[in-house]
């Protein structure tokens, strides 16, 4: 815990501040504080004074509402779907911490992010080690290549070609120098086609780029022998595919912006299909109308059901996974390789791809795996997570939930096959909580190009090693490493009614509405108290050979004593955030004995929003 | 009637079965009198035992000479049936039909079957109280729980279906209780009973208050007077306040039903299709509906510690949904197996919900439905939802209210035969047929039922009723739609870490005690 009292922002420090449930009618008050980089409340008054810390990175928006009899509202929304609803007595308090937090909210420059000045204790070397954690080059190797069809090319060693692309690619070895060249001038970006994932079973490679200047009509050879390399390296296949992850009238307009796709006249061997996942824009859109449904107050079931629908939330992440399943099946079924871009090659391509991988290489469903997973496929390969999580000098329209969506698409792989990952949904929302925290170096800027000029691992921590420092928390108690054996490739199924949605996700801060016990919680306990009563048996049993005793074969087992239980197992477990005024089942208010609420005054004007 | 006039064709070879997510069979089909029995007289290959009982509807294609069957069941299970040669396949296509549809409930599979198993615990004998029937026809049970003595209640009384559930000392509650009833009869002039309002009011202490909970809308409980029914004016019942609540009525539910299974059904949905279809079947807004009027019950009563009085029209369907839920929510008792079969015996059974007229048909009847209705699996999906929000506080899992389900729609026992009690009485079924308890009692079958999550406690538990975080039953409407085989899995090995841990603590206590005994040997030694 690190209070760093903040010199210019003022007030420091509110009292009797009141924060009010989301959606019911609970309150609490407390003391408000406001650092450098959190917004801190600490509940006042109460034996067990919970804490609510809020980075300002996460902070989304901020909303001054009218005031009201009991004080001035104010109404923050956190990327992490967290939203607060104070009530500050006096509104020229509200006012000032309105103001200073629209002050903090917008880092003008990287070195304001809070992974800058975020110090966890830890010397330059175990920082160093902790960057090191992660290595692309041996994840390749893992994959075997380079190899006799696919070699490493160092044309972007300087980000010459590419500047959003990592300096490190992997090409066929038939892709000379001039065609990768040609090739990138002939793509959007210069992100031309590079390997990405190869599954070494049937040589079949997958591979990634953005869109080519087609236009109505434009060839270019270089890029047309590049699909051709890219189709003779794998010799199981006559044909490669290439995957538009777009809807094709996007595509066709973007021809006439001298964008587009592939011919199939001028491209021998490839079989081209769309497989329409929508843009940034509608994702972006989709998100909000989904959020604004969910944090509706007394929601019904059919506004609910009618709200999921109109969002279109579950069908872009039913496309997504369509198309990974896609992706996965011309691999294995085929032995195809396969070509996958969008517009840029960094939104929907990392979607598609990442998950596809994650689908065709039990690696990538361990702890560590999904970790080069992410650094592969969206750290390296350029997904915009500066622009796309809005971390610096805002551009709305920039902003998208695309990484979320490959988060949820795996937790809904999770939901089929519970046995075949290592983590569990905790580990996917710390991911997700970092990505927009800014706290560690990972994910900041746009590019690998970018994260060197900020010296980043100079500078900066690496939330890998962090999250393996507290690994414990993030494992699959069901995990089973055989799972892996039985089922190398996951085939889930694409049945609009196995898509669900995720309320730990989405309401990851809304405790009245979760389960009141958790079996995941349950069931990790019980495994780690199985791995201490390991020990304390084998402590036992090695006591007892020091009276002579040979332990093994075991005495008859008596049945245990209460008193002689372990304290470690079963530990405090109460059917928390259970109470009947917390749910709202209605009508009892205006009953003889409860108290009306004081009535809100709520005004036509005066409502300040901002939004960054 | 014999049942061998209606089978034409008691056997069929070279029958082809097809069913989800199973490798399909051939085999011999035979009929008799309550199955259709399917055998590929293979040692390893699983058979096909179906009561009649069970089939909710068929359908016949042909194709050439090649007859197809398709079988609906009342547990929502699809199957299809190839069988060659036409006039065999509409044989057994007429036979299934006649068989099951019969309109004798004394011919009922029930009636005929004899348990392979030795009942050991007659569960005809387990919850119901003896004295009770002597004289049903004219009276009408009025029994206080907690005490032993049973009273009845003259059915000259306006409420012809009073049953009062004394809060059980568990409850920090002092003194209240929770009543069920029927709607009073008071018709469009007002009529009122002095009986009925000292009945209900003299449940109330003085100063004390009480909720009366009407499952209808205060819109339909006026037009409810037209027909000679009504609610309790507050002025008549002074320390009662009334609260409407809109639990649809049972006509309705089935046709939510059936929309629900069909969306289930239909594979071909987009995300889009398949959300509205899902919504358009109203089936979890009912939920909700069910699972809020039955919190605001526990609530009136733990919160407010007042009384409470539920009811509806009849006081046979959604009253008990809401008295049956608000007690699971209360009582840590009716969480348990025991408990749970206490409850459906008490709040259902006894309480006259009308099983057979309500589960004649299920989700895929063709007819005009007439008294059927899904109540039984609304309250069943309520509580699953419960066990859901709080996994470790129930002492059984969910494949006991499935269990629940088919044997309410088909059955080889009796507990669900008939209407009410005066009707089984009639039926002489505890002389006639088995009791469902009988044999779910057994520890054999027991163990299916166990959950091995289940950690006792004695809280009150108030579950969410957002809907975020109600879900679509899965494990009924898309139980023969999806595979479940990584599911079951991921469960067994949840199991082995549960009784894994068991097993390593009753290895370090046993080894505790051996060290201590060796230790306590060892000092007398060391200090001569």
């Amino acid at each position: 815990m690190h209070k760093k009292k903040c010199n210019v922002c003022f007030p420091s420090q509110v009292e009797q501040v009141k924060l009010l449930d989301r959606f019911s009618n609970k309150s609490v008050t407390g003391t408000l504080h406001l650092t450098a980089t959190h917004l801190i409340f600490v509940e006042s008054n109460s034996t067990s004074a919970q804490e609510i810390w809020i980075l300002h990175h996460h902070i989304a928006s901020v909303e001054k509402l009218s005031l009201t009899t009991s004080g001035c509202p104010l109404l923050i929304q956190c990327r992490n779907f967290r939203l607060v609803h104070f009530v500050i007595p006096r509104e020229r308090d509200c006012h000032d911490i309105y103001s200073s937090l629209l002050r903090l909210l917008r880092p003008v420059s990287y070195d304001e992010l809070y992974a800058f000045s975020y110090n966890p204790k830890q010397n330059d070397q175990q920082r160093e080690e902790g960057w090191q954690l992660i290595d692309l080059a041996a994840e390749f190797e893992r994959m075997g290549v380079p190899c006799d069809q696919w070699q490493l090319t160092d044309v972007n060693r300087e980000y010459k070609v590419c500047e959003t692309y990592p300096r490190d690619l992997y090409v066929p070895i038939t892709a000379s120098k001039p065609i990768i060249i040609g090739s990138s001038k002939f793509r959007s970006k210069g992100r031309f086609p590079v390997l990405t994932y190869f599954y070494q079973e049937k040589k079949a490679a997958v591979c990634r780029c953005s869109q080519p200047l087609s236009g109505f009509s434009a060839r270019c050879l270089e890029d047309e022998h590049m699909l051709q390399a890219i189709s003779k390296a794998n010799h199981n296949s006559r044909y490669i595919y290439v995957m538009d992850t777009r809807p094709k009238l996007n595509a066709l307009a973007n021809r006439a912006a001298g964008k587009g796709y592939e011919n199939e006249d001028n491209y021998p061997n490839i079989r081209f299909q769309f497989v329409g996942i929508e843009n940034i824009h509608v994702m972006r859109g989709s998100l909000q109308k989904l959020l604004e449904v969910m944090g509706t107050r007394s929601l019904s079931m059919t506004d609910y059901l009618v709200g999921l629908e109109n969002s279109g939330w579950l069908r872009h992440i039913k496309a997504i996974m369509d198309a990974a399943i896609f992706l996965a099946k011309a691999v294995t079924d085929e032995g195809a390789s396969v070509l996958v871009h969008c517009s840029d090659g960094w939104d929907r391509t990392a979607q598609v791809c990442a998950l596809g991988s994650l689908l065709l290489d039990p690696y990538y469903r361990t702890i560590k795996g999904f970790m080069v997973l992410i650094e592969k496929d969206w750290i390296s390969f350029g997904h915009k997570f500066a622009d796309r999580c809005d971390q610096l000098d805002p551009d709305p329209k920039e902003v998208s939930p695309i990484f979320t969506q490959f988060l949820e698409c795996v937790w809904q792989l999770t939901e089929q096959f519970p046995q075949a990952f290592e983590f569990s949904e905790w580990f996917l929302i710390q991911i997700h909580e970092h990505v927009h925290s800014c706290q560690f170096g990972n994910f900041l800027g746009n590019s690998q190009r970018q994260r060197e000029d900020l010296q980043l691992k100079e500078r900066t921590y690496s939330l890998w090693a962090h999250l393996l420092s507290e690994k414990q928390n993030y494992l699959n108690p069901v995990y089973s490493p055989s799972f892996a054996e039985s089922h190398p490739v996951l085939e889930p199924s694409t049945q609009a009614y196995h898509f669900k949605f995720w309320r730990n996700m989405y309401h990851q801060y809304d405790r009245s509405m979760h389960p009141r016990q958790s079996i995941l919680k349950h069931v990790l306990t019980l495994k780690e108290s199985n791995r201490e009563l390991e020990g304390t048996v084998q402590a036992l049993k090695t006591k007892l050979q020091t009276f002579g005793v040979s332990t093994s074969p075991l005495k008859p087992q008596t049945p245990p004593r209460e008193e002689d239980a372990p304290a470690s197992t079963g530990g405090e477990r109460t059917v928390e955030g259970s109470s009947a005024t917390e749910n709202g089942y209605g009508e009892l208010k205006g009953s003889f004995d409860s108290k009306n609420e004081p009535a809100v005054v709520t005004l036509e004007f005066g409502v300040a929003r901002m939004t960054c | 009637m014999e049942f061998a006039e209606l089978i034409k064709t008691p056997r069929v070879d070279g029958v082809v079965l097809h069913r989800p997510f199973m490798p399909t069979v051939e085999g011999t089909l035979c009929l008799t009198g309550h199955h259709l029995i399917l055998s590929s007289r293979q040692d390893n290959t699983e058979e096909l035992w179906l009561l009649h009982a069970n089939i909710d509807s068929i359908e016949k294609r042909f194709v050439g000479s090649l007859g197809t069957i398709i079988v609906k069941c009342k547990d929502l299970r699809v199957i299809q049936l190839d069988i060659p040669g036409m006039e065999e396949c509409l044989n057994i296509a007429s036979s299934i039909e006649a068989l099951s549809t019969l309109d004798s409930v004394s011919l009922m599979y029930p009636f005929f079957y004899r348990p392979l198993f030795e009942v050991i615990e007659d569960g005809w004998q387990l919850f119901v109280p003896e004295e009770a029937f002597k004289d049903l026809e004219s009276m009408v049970l009025f029994y206080p729980w907690n005490e032993t003595t049973l009273f009845g209640l003259p059915k000259e009384d306006e409420e012809d279906n009073i049953a009062l559930w004394s809060a059980e000392s568990a409850f920090t509650v002092d003194e209240a209780v929770m009543m069920r009833a029927a709607q009073p009869l008071t018709g469009t002039n007002g009529r009122r009973c002095k009986e009925d309002e000292k009945l209900i009011n003299a449940t109330l202490c003085a100063g004390k208050r009480g909720y009366i909970i009407d499952t209808r809308t205060i819109a339909v409980a006026q037009q409810a007077k037209t027909r000679g029914g009504g609610f309790e004016q507050e002025a008549n019942y002074p320390q009662w306040r009334r609260i409407h609540k809109a639990i649809e009525r049972s006509n309705v539910l089935q046709d939510s039903l059936i929309k629900l299974v069909e969306a289930c059904n239909d594979q071909s949905h987009s995300m889009d299709r398949w959300l509205s279809k899902l919504e358009a079947s109203n089936w979890q807004s009912k939920v909700k509906e069910i699972l809020t009027t039955a919190c605001l019950a526990a609530q009136c009563i733990d919160r407010e510690g007042a009384s409470v009085l539920v009811h509806g029209t009849e006081g046979t369907d959604s009253t008990l949904q809401v008295t049956s839920l608000a007690q699971i929510i209360l009582d840590p008792a009716c969480r348990t197996i025991r408990g749970f079969e206490v409850l459906i015996e008490r709040e259902w059974l006894q309480a006259g919900h009308p099983f057979q007229q309500r589960c004649a048909q299920s989700a895929y009847s063709n007819g005009k439905p007439r008294s059927e209705a899904p109540v039984f699996l609304l309250f069943l999906d309520c509580v699953w939802q419960i066990l859901r929000q709080f996994p470790c506080s129930f002492q059984f899992n969910e494949n006991l209210l499935i269990m629940f389900f088919e044997h309410a729609y088909a059955s080889q026992f009796g507990t669900f035969l008939g209407n009410c009690v005066a009707e089984r009485v009639k039926l002489q079924l505890s002389q006639k047929t088995v009791s469902l308890w009988s044999w779910v009692n057994r520890p054999q079958e027991l163990e299916r039922f166990l959950n091995p999550l289940y950690e006792p406690n004695n809280l009150v538990i108030w579950p969410s009723v957002a809907p975020q975080s109600l879900l679509l039953w899965e494990g009924v409407f898309l139980r023969w739609n999806r595979s479940t085989k990584c599911l079951d899995e991921a469960c067994q090995e949840m199991v082995h870490i549960i009784e894994y841990n068991k097993e390593l603590q009753n290895k370090v206590n046993s080894l505790r005690r051996q060290l201590a005994q060796l230790e306590t040997e060892d000092s007398p030694l060391q200090t001569p």
